[in-house]
């Protein structure tokens, strides 16, 4: 894109600026936790006095917080393996019927992600109330299920449109059922689309708070349940040093998968 | 290895409005090579499809061996197809795709390897067993798809337009190796192809396929001299359909009153080489062209109908001092003359 102004100086220099300030603003918010986390301080306050870890060893120490890290990484993890199979096997159906079928089909998939969550987690409360469901994991983890198998079709399915299927009429000729020619052929040469498909499931059910305050029960609060509530209730630096150490792990897993497709 | 024949049955498949077969029937004998000859569209690859078992027939029937395949799913056929783009899987090296049906099959490793080797080693691919996929020629690629084709000992060989991707020299020379691999091993094969000389080198019988039906099938001799349809007979090369009454025998006055098929090459210029029963067509001389081994020379007739004919440059000697708008008589031997029923001009 810069190569477009190679002569003029000023233009130049007025698009970096104009770049950086972008990025800044894109960047800094999330950036502007990281000294509150670790304030020494009882309130949020910004930039701190004092500096201290007190706000991670009182995250650490409290038997609720590790109760809702733990829900939130189990149901992040259930998730994708639910949303990421499903989702995969959708895909190969689209585009195995193509036309107008497989167009509305995406169609009906990809609703969840354009819908209001709000929305969502009222329609789906009412189901789950039908069903006594409301207040289990297992209800949450359906809303969350819901979410990630449009996020994942949403990388899967130009990975396959690129496939050869001829590769998997020749796997099912050599003698492959469709269960082997699906995990000895499509999903080995797919690996880099799934592992993505695999993390924004994950994330997006870990990022999830809409559903899980409609549908989750005080016992099985997700971390960003937790969050909230105890924004609401009482406001301590407690949520900054969360919210670090997420941002720095959620960084840290993306650049790791970055970096592997690169390679 | 064990061969067996093939019957196709009243085989129809429409795809909405169109029909891609309509009502085919076949029989191929067991060790035969079968060539479905016709242009894009004729409805030959469908076919070799449907026998694979990737295509759910409308109607109709498929046995292997005499026994009903109609239903059963591509992985239990035990067929080796060789796919135009040779559909080899690129996450694996030569030897673990021509082991991958030996795998399937739970072939103890010693003998699945012993076995790949051996299939490599038939399609001249020695030494490359370690090789990467994305690191081999067109022309090599094909080898190990028929390597992969062949290991398993399949009863029947399938190949759709298996050479099409390759250029001229290697094609000619893939030709011989296939027929050679097939002679080998005596497995029936279908062989798929839209090129005509392809066809006649290779096969025991062609089926000629025109909109989804079998317009001939009959050995490569017989469809290219004895073409039954106006339509094998322009596919099959340069055919030239004659009108009634452009053509009289050379000991006769009278004009022929049937529609005639006439290969250009099938003409000379010296009546000798006809014989007393042969015949003969006069026109003005509209083109003629140098093509190496032979001139060929478009006759306009009086009907205004061009026939070309194309004579051998060894038997051509006066080939070069003709002009164009000069009248030129051509003459056939009685058996290249072949008469099409029904056929319209």
């Amino acid at each position: 894109m810069l190569d477009a102004y190679p002569e003029n100086r000023l233009a130049l220099a007025l698009l970096w600026a104009f770049s950086a300030l972008v990025l800044a603003f894109l960047i800094l918010p999330t950036i502007v936790v990281v000294p509150l986390s670790f304030s020494a301080s009882d309130l949020l306050e910004f930039p701190p006095r004092a500096y201290s870890l007190r706000w991670y060893e009182n995250f650490f120490g409290s038997a609720t917080w590790m109760a809702a890290l733990r829900t939130s990484i189990t149901l992040g993890t259930l998730t994708a393996l639910i949303a990421v199979p499903s989702a995969l096997l959708a895909c190969i159906s689209m585009n195995r019927l193509g036309g107008k079928t497989a167009v509305t089909l995406q169609g009906i998939l990809l609703t969840p992600s354009v819908t209001p969550g709000i929305l969502l987690a009222i329609g789906l409360f009412i189901v789950l109330a039908v069903q006594h469901l409301v207040g289990t994991l297992f209800g949450v983890l359906v809303g969350h299920v819901v979410l990630a198998i449009p996020v994942a079709c949403i990388v899967l399915l130009p990975a396959l449109a690129r496939f050869d299927w001829n590769q998997v009429q020749a796997a099912r000729s050599l003698g492959a059922s469709w269960a082997r020619a699906i995990g000895g052929i499509i999903v080995p040469q797919l690996r880099i689309s799934l592992l993505s498909a695999i993390l924004m499931a994950f994330l997006t059910s870990l990022d999830e708070s809409v559903i899980s305050i409609f549908v989750a029960s005080g016992q099985n609060s997700t971390l960003p349940k937790l969050m909230f509530l105890s924004l609401r209730d009482q406001i301590d630096p407690t949520i900054a040093a969360i919210s670090t150490l997420w941002t720095a792990i959620v960084v840290i897993v993306v650049l790791f998968v970055t970096l592997r497709q690169k390679s | 290895m064990k061969s067996f024949p093939i019957t196709v049955e009243s085989v129809r498949k429409a795809y909405g409005s169109y029909l891609a077969l309509d009502d085919v029937s076949l029989e191929i004998e067991a060790g035969e090579f079968l060539t479905l000859l016709g242009p894009s569209g004729s409805g030959k690859t469908t076919l070799l499809m449907a026998v694979a078992g990737f295509v759910l027939l409308d109607n109709g029937k498929i046995l292997l061996g005499g026994r009903d395949i109609t239903r059963l799913p591509p992985n239990k056929r035990e067929l080796g197809i060789v796919f135009q783009n040779y559909a080899l899987f690129p996450h694996m090296n030569v030897l673990a795709n021509v082991e991958y049906p030996l795998a399937l099959r739970k072939i103890p490793r010693v003998d699945a390897r012993r076995r790949a080797l051996d299939a490599l080693a038939r399609v001249k691919l020695e030494g490359f067993a370690q090789r990467d996929i994305a690191a081999l020629s067109g022309g090599q690629r094909q080898r190990v798809a028929l390597a992969r084709a062949i290991v398993f000992k399949p009863r029947v060989m399938l190949m759709d337009e298996p050479l099409s991707a390759l250029d001229k020299n290697l094609r000619e020379a893939m030709q011989y190796e296939i027929r050679r691999l097939h002679d080998d091993l005596g497995i029936t094969t279908i062989y798929v192809t839209h090129d005509q000389r392809e066809a006649l080198t290779m096969s025991d019988r062609i089926a000629v396929m025109n909109s989804g039906r079998i317009e001939q099938i009959d050995t490569p001799e017989r469809v290219y001299h004895r073409p039954l349809t106006r339509f094998v007979a322009e596919f099959m090369g340069e055919a030239n359909i004659v009108p009634p009454g452009s053509v009289r025998r050379i000991d006769g006055v009278d004009a022929l009153r049937e529609t005639l098929m006439i290969r250009a090459e099938s003409f000379h210029l010296d009546p000798a080489f006809a014989g007393p029963d042969g015949v003969a067509l006069e026109g003005v001389l509209r083109a003629k062209s140098f093509r190496g081994e032979n001139w060929l020379l478009t006759l306009e007739l009086d009907t205004r109908q061009e026939v070309l004919i194309s004579v051998p440059a060894t038997l051509a000697a006066g080939c070069a001092d003709l002009a164009p708008g000069q009248r030129v008589a051509a003459f056939a031997p009685a058996a290249k003359v072949h008469a099409i029923a029904g056929a319209k001009v």
